[in-house]
């Protein structure tokens, strides 16, 4: 019970910390999960060394099973503990992904659209949403808005537009796109790899409802902001805008980098057939990369987002406090309680209590908490719907308010920085409503598509 | 090579700050940055400067917003980033200028052509100006004035590592109701004469 007691307040101590802002967020995390480890295990836990170096998963590294999955879905899934193969997968995508951004991929594949459809304003908004999907499936958000935010920027002033929506319109896709893949979000990752779950599961699950959502969306924000963009751009002499090829720094790099990209894609898409896990497909993906980039390896290394990866690793420890102390049974009995045989209002209360959550605070440790959950939850209904379920809740959750995703945060940061603020009513007057759309699609999709209804 | 010279004037509401900053602007004939500033920024692009005075010098309200990367979802953060980027880039490109507030005094710190002034005001000469200023009653000018210095001092203290006012921050700190304005303006131009004698 003590230990109970210690656990909770330890995760809503972390929270609170990691919400506040006052100190960096990994500082937390890692401190709350050392806090975890002497306290909850060892001090109110008897000591128990042997959960200890279970919760730090260090000895699934060196078996074969971590790399190369030959009895995927017979295998009981991540047990819980740190999630290395997601950390390593993240790591190895965001070597991948500072190659692309260095031989300048992003600005040329976003220019080169805009050229295709011949700098029309209306064209480059539909465009470029469907792009900020479809990208957001393979590389994550943050990279993905980063890019598209700053190239239409870059547009706006030269075709004379206001940006801003077209970058509210961008993040609201690219967090959907997100959702269409295990690799599109860390939720996602993180959810598909404790439940041994492969890309292609995500694809035709996630996937379609994502896809189902993404028409729905762009006629949604096409209504809202065509008086906006139908007109604007005219009278512009396309002659003067940039040449895609000038943005390419390096040519061989830039083949070579197109050529890695692909080749995860593929790896990605084929590994439930490969058996590959993404731990091993995330070293390969980074491996090369620094190969083929060797006089910038060093570069590429510093570039990785440690402290992100530092602040999962104490996440996963301060999950593994709630798990291992039941404190999460408790959580999912209630819902059972509530909820009974019900599971349309089972998958209900995921989706909209995850979503509503993820609007507001961060959506991976509610994703890791929700994990172990929907786990004990699971025997009436198939996991892998309840799986799909909290994957869509909290990735589209976060859309609908300024700090409910990074993609949000960077989106906004980026256009202000530029001297286009975007504020809260102006970010929620249009997101919130889209947000709703899709969570109710997801919700609707799930009920009809797994014979709930 | 002319001298460089950079006044960063930071000021209690009701000191008249502002006055003094605009007087030395003229006497050593320098551009004055302050309200404007945002309109300088954004100038030649299409942009609604008054969508951003509305963050201009405005705190960060915690909670409301997140970091990500160090990106932040704080229209009234980045604003302040962006000036704050201008204001290094104009003195790092040996520009002189006057700018009121914005944090100037940290942003430059050891620029060797700064000089960093904060001006203060007692209680009831503070009160007095801002209500024959705004045409206010007693009871609205305190309000104002305790709200202005609030925001002033949260939006300082947020961005930097020293507080707000505190004199080890400024080379000259002065109270400008004990002599007026014109004569505290005099005592920091022969402040900076001396300290700049090829002026």
């Amino acid at each position: 019970m003590a230990a109970q007691i210690v656990a909770i307040c330890i995760f809503v101590i972390m929270f609170g910390l990691v919400i506040t802002e006052k100190i960096e967020k990994h500082i937390t995390t890692l401190v709350c999960g050392a806090a975890v480890m002497l306290l909850v295990f060892g001090f109110f836990g008897g000591w128990n060394f042997h959960t200890m170096w279970e919760v730090l998963s260090f000895e699934p590294l060196a078996t074969l099973e971590f790399w190369w999955s030959g009895l995927a879905h017979e295998g009981g899934g991540h047990a819980g503990g740190i999630d290395w193969g997601t950390i390593i997968f993240l790591a190895g995508m965001m070597i991948m992904v500072e190659g692309m951004a260095r031989v300048g991929f992003f600005r040329w594949l976003c220019l080169t659209l805009a050229k295709l459809v011949r700098y029309r304003v209306m064209p480059i908004f539909l465009v470029f949403m469907v792009m900020s999907a479809f990208l957001a499936m393979f590389i994550d958000s943050i990279t993905v808005i980063l890019f598209l935010a700053a190239v239409t920027i870059e547009l706006a002033h030269l075709l004379k537009f206001n940006p801003v929506p077209m970058i509210m319109a961008e993040i609201f896709c690219a967090n959907l796109g997100g959702s269409a893949t295990m690799c599109g979000d860390p939720p996602n990752i993180i959810i598909g790899n404790a439940l041994h779950l492969t890309f292609f599961d995500f694809l035709m699950n996630t996937g379609l409802i994502a896809l189902i959502a993404v028409v729905f969306i762009i006629v949604y924000f096409y209504f809202c902001f065509r008086k906006v963009y139908r007109t604007a751009g005219k009278n512009v002499d396309i002659s003067t805008m940039p040449d895609p090829a000038s943005v390419i720094t390096d040519k061989t790099g830039f083949i070579v980098s197109t050529i890695i990209f692909l080749a995860t894609v593929v790896l990605l898409v084929t590994h439930s057939m490969t058996h590959l896990s993404v731990a091993a497909i995330g070293t390969f993906t980074a491996i090369v990369t620094l190969l083929a980039n060797l006089k910038h390896a060093k570069h590429l290394l510093k570039l990785v987002d440690y402290k992100t990866l530092l602040f999962f690793v104490g996440l996963f420890v301060v999950v593994a406090g709630l798990e291992e102390t039941g404190v999460l049974e408790l959580i999912s009995n209630l819902i059972q309680s509530i909820c009974g045989n019900n599971y349309l209002l089972m998958i209900a209360i995921i989706i909209w209590v995850s979503g509503v959550a993820s609007a507001f605070v961060d959506n991976i440790p509610f994703a890791a908490t929700m994990v172990p959950v929907i786990q004990k939850l699971a025997g009436g209904i198939d996991i892998n719907v309840l799986a799909y379920s909290l994957a869509m809740g909290t990735d589209i959750g976060g859309s609908a308010t300024p700090i409910g995703a990074s993609a949000n945060v960077v989106g906004i940061s980026v256009a202000s920085k530029e001297g286009y603020p975007i504020g809260w009513g102006q970010y929620c007057k249009y997101m919130a409503p889209a947000t709703v759309i899709v969570m109710a699609i997801s919700m609707l999709t799930v009920w009809f598509r797994y014979g709930l209804i | 090579m002319e001298q460089q010279l950079v006044i960063s004037v930071g000021r209690e509401f009701g000191s008249g700050g502002h006055l003094i900053a605009e007087t030395l602007a003229k006497r050593f004939d320098l551009p004055l940055y302050d309200y404007n500033l945002l309109a300088e920024i954004t100038a030649g692009k299409d942009i609604d400067v008054s969508q951003l005075k509305k963050y201009d010098e405005a705190p960060r309200i915690r909670f409301f917003h997140r970091t990500v990367k160090g990106h932040s979802s704080s229209p009234a953060v980045n604003i302040a980033q962006m000036q704050f980027d201008f204001i290094r880039k104009k003195a790092e490109a040996g520009e002189s200028f006057v700018i009121v507030g914005r944090c100037a005094e940290e942003i430059l710190r050891g620029h060797p052509a700064l000089v960093s002034i904060f001006i203060l005001g007692d209680h009831d000469a503070k009160l007095d100006r801002i209500r024959r200023l705004y045409n206010l009653t007693t009871e609205d000018a305190e309000s104002l004035m305790q709200n202005t210095n609030r925001k002033r001092k949260n939006y300082h203290n947020h961005y930097c590592k020293t507080k707000w006012g505190d004199s080890r921050n400024y080379e000259l700190s002065i109270n400008s109701s004990r002599i007026g304005y014109d004569e505290t303006t005099d005592i920091i131009e022969d402040y900076i004469r001396h300290r700049f004698p090829e002026l």
